[in-house]
């Protein structure tokens, strides 16, 4: 469909076939697709990490305030992980996730997108498709309380998923 | 029947068989749905995706047993990996022994997981080994002309 094809969806998983599997299905449902394999890689993607502190961390340094709050607040969210667990899904939608999916994820669960990404007033949404790190220690690195600071506008056609 | 008819034959068997003998899960099904005409290779990259990843998690797993003190969370956190991979293409009793590799770590007991690396081993083999045929299968059944049976 047309509307479909002004979606970008940015996803994010560190396990390669995930990264194989996510971007075929996005594609096979005519979203435009970029994968990446990390949170940090997700956020340079963006334009919003400061390049000049490249080492992985635990703080994600944004290039400012104003920048990061033009740029997130409105970016739908998606979280998708392996495990099934509640208190950790309820978490992510609590902290304002669209939807959650269990891996492996179908086309019947990006079917579920189009309405979190029709349903702005900006002919072209973006939402985030992240997936978490498979190595469990770094599990909540990606999501909070980093999560708070990506619910922010963006002019940018991109959407993410965010996976745990 | 010509050739290509008992290679289509023979090709839906032995899909049925890996299917009813849980080497596969409807997962695989729905990898096979997503291939169309701008990813007819999309299985066959999946895949052998899934084999280089497999063998870098064996050997890691390897790598994580062999050490004078092991780190079960990390021999865990392999097990996880697999266990992942195994899943998103349907590799159901991969999968399944990732299961079981995990649960021998919560209990820190390095016989289970030693054994249980073994087990994942062979049905790794097994798979590859299956999967080797049928896109052996494939390619005899497009080499004469014929086009790949859909599972329904």
């Amino acid at each position: 469909m047309a509307l479909d094809a002004q979606f970008h969806v940015l996803a994010v998983d560190d396990s390669l076939i995930d990264r194989k599997l996510i971007e075929r299905l996005l594609k096979s449902s005519s979203f435009e697709v970029t994968v990446v394999d990390s949170g940090n890689k997700a956020l340079e993607f963006l334009g919003l990490l400061d390049q000049t502190n490249k080492e992985e961390s635990d703080s994600i340094n944004f290039h400012d305030d104003n920048h990061e709050s033009k740029y997130l607040r409105d970016i739908p969210v998606v979280i998708m992980s392996s495990e099934n667990i509640p208190a950790r899904i309820n978490r992510c939608l609590e902290e304002g996730a669209e939807e959650f999916f269990l891996k492996p994820v179908q086309l019947s669960d990006v079917d579920k997108l189009k309405p979190h990404l029709t349903r702005s007033s900006k002919p072209k949404q973006h939402d985030y498709y992240k997936n978490t790190s498979n190595k469990r220690k770094s599990k909540d690195e990606c999501v909070s309380p980093n999560k708070s600071k990506m619910k922010i506008t963006t002019d940018h056609e991109l959407s993410a998923f965010v996976t745990l | 029947m010509d050739i290509v008819q008992l290679r289509q034959r023979h090709y839906i068997d032995f899909m049925k068989s890996m299917h009813i003998e849980n080497y596969l899960d409807d997962q695989f099904t729905q990898l096979q749905k997503l291939a169309d005409e701008s990813s007819p290779d999309f299985v066959y990259e999946v895949v052998t995706l899934f084999f280089q990843d497999s063998e870098k998690l064996i050997d890691n797993l390897s790598k994580a047993l062999e050490q004078p003190v092991v780190d079960f969370s990390q021999v865990a956190n392999h097990a996880h990996q697999f266990k992942g991979s195994s899943s998103s293409i349907g590799a159901h009793r991969v999968k399944n022994q990732c299961v079981k590799f995990r649960a021998y770590c919560e209990e820190n007991n390095l016989e289970g997981c030693l054994n249980c690396l073994q087990e994942l081993q062979q049905e790794y083999i097994v798979l590859k080994s299956k999967f080797e045929y049928l896109f052996e299968l494939e390619q005899e059944i497009l080499k004469n002309g014929g086009t790949i049976p859909t599972m329904d």
